[in-house]
């Protein structure tokens, strides 16, 4: 038996079908995961995410020890509640995890993490926590969180939450979270959808999704949470970057703040890799023959091979698209190599879909 | 509990088989569609031909994966359920009818003796569930 969310009964009582998933025991979907999926393209679904990992971070030097740690500045963040995406990196520049953190206030951050990743980030977190003082890293493992995402999430839950809680969210700007007595609610998400994640204690979790279920938002899996995340173009930790590649090419130069002289972690790696020129650049591809596209099937360029790092069906496209690590400055056609059949693939931006609209016909593609 | 219809045969690769006279039409189990999920692509074999038991003879794709389907038995492809390529989910809504996959000829029927039976695939795939 793995580990078990607080909502591990509601998703027995919704007909989840479980996986293990990095050693937690949690719904994959409740019937049809393309349903799902459409569901929060065009409605309302949430999806149990408690298995993040939850670390506070706080203390006169949590500014200075989070400028240290992550890849991105924290000092971005100015006003209460905003969110940041960061990469976490080591010495050579390679991705540690990715996460989000939210200033909550001064000398007060929040940072969520993966959960395949969670016995490293905490020991990472710790290993370089020590040349702090003044510093407490807290993980939360008194909460759980749900994420409530589509174009009808906000309007379907804010009506949940008590009277002064829904004057907030309604007026809560994107990547922007509010804190309460009783949960933290942040504009913030996985699937490209508008939407939002609530974090409340473990005990209370089960009956917020009892509510969001009575007002018919749709209960979705971990299924539905890869095709949402990769039509968006959101990168997935463990595929699409790890240990051994930088976020410069995994499409993650966005997430890392070098203008000024601020030392962080995989730094100078990451300056002697640009001096070098960056090799390989991160990819959309959408395929053009019948098939689907597979994580790690081999990428045939002018330039030489690449690899996809997430493929899948698209359900909103009803095509198979992939994110790709292919060798710097190829554009066009590429080759993918499907169970020793060569087939066509195109280079397209990303994401693929952006709040239930296809990005594709910026590309002049009939989709 | 997915269902096993009785008259019919199977693989332990989740194919199933029915004999008409010297016909057999194949698809793939419901067990084996649950396992799969939602089914987005299906790869069928040519009409015209010619495998031998156990040969590779297409895939199947769901969102999450692909699955190579086998031959159960040898002989000649003479149909393929078409309505596959632009509906592989009908494999999920109707595997023993309208997801049938396609037609072969029987060579040689004592093939079909190597094939197991309801109760035999039931046994094999409790452990799946």
């Amino acid at each position: 038996m793995g580990n078990r969310t607080p909502l591990y009964q509601c998703h027995l009582d919704a007909g989840a079908k479980l996986v293990d998933f990095a050693g937690w025991d949690m719904p994959i979907n409740y019937g049809s995961q393309i349903t799902e999926h459409e569901a929060v393209r065009a409605d309302a679904g949430m999806f149990d995410v408690s298995h993040m990992t939850v670390v506070d971070v706080s203390g006169s030097q949590a500014k200075a020890y989070l400028q240290h740690l992550l890849a991105n500045d924290v000092a971005r963040l100015k006003v209460e509640g905003k969110a940041l995406y960061s990469c976490m990196l080591n010495e050579q520049g390679g991705v540690i995890d990715d996460l989000i953190v939210y200033y909550l206030r001064e000398n007060f951050y929040r940072v969520v993490i993966n959960s395949a990743t969670r016995e490293k980030d905490l020991a990472w977190l710790a290993l370089q926590a020590e040349a702090f003082s003044d510093l407490n890293t807290r993980f939360r493992d008194d909460v759980a969180m749900i994420a409530v995402q589509g174009p009808r999430a906000m309007e379907k839950s804010i009506p949940l939450f008590a009277e002064h809680q829904q004057q907030v969210l309604a007026q809560l700007a994107r990547f922007q979270g509010a804190e309460f007595d009783d949960c933290f609610v942040a504009r913030t998400g996985y699937t490209g959808e508008d939407g939002f994640e609530i974090l409340m204690l473990s005990d209370q979790i089960a009956d917020l999704w009892d509510r969001l279920l009575a007002a018919g938002i749709v209960p979705c899996g971990l299924g539905a949470r890869d095709t949402l995340r990769l039509e968006a173009g959101m990168n997935l930790y463990g595929s699409d970057m790890d240990e051994t590649t930088s976020p410069l090419v995994s499409g993650l130069s966005w997430t890392v703040a070098m203008s000024d002289d601020r030392a962080f972690v995989g730094r100078a790696a990451l300056e002697a890799e640009k001096a070098d020129g960056v090799k390989q650049s991160f990819v959309g591809l959408l395929l053009m023959d019948k098939g689907v596209l597979r994580n790690h099937l081999r990428v045939v360029t002018a330039e030489g091979d690449g690899e996809i790092t997430s493929g899948s069906y698209s359900p909103s496209l009803q095509k198979s698209i992939a994110m790709a690590r292919i060798p710097a400055g190829v554009s066009g056609v590429v080759e993918v190599e499907v169970r020793n059949k060569m087939l066509q693939a195109k280079i397209v931006k990303l994401p693929f879909v952006r709040e239930g609209k296809s990005m594709l016909s910026n590309e002049g593609e009939n989709v | 509990m997915s269902e096993v219809p009785s008259e019919l045969k199977f693989l332990s690769s989740h194919e199933w088989v029915m004999v008409e006279g010297d016909i057999a039409t194949i698809g793939v189990s419901d067990h084996a569609q649950e396992l799969l999920g939602d089914l987005v692509y299906v790869e069928l074999p040519e009409v015209g031909d010619t495998v031998a038991a156990g040969d590779s003879v297409g895939v199947i794709e769901s969102v999450k994966a692909a699955s190579d389907t086998y031959a159960p038995i040898s002989g000649e492809i003479i149909e393929v359920n078409a309505e596959l390529e632009d509906g592989p989910e009908r494999i999920n809504v109707d595997p023993y009818g309208d997801g049938w996959m396609y037609k072969m000829s029987i060579e040689d029927a004592e093939e079909l003796e190597n094939l197991l039976d309801a109760a035999a695939y039931s046994d094999s795939i409790i452990d799946d569930d």
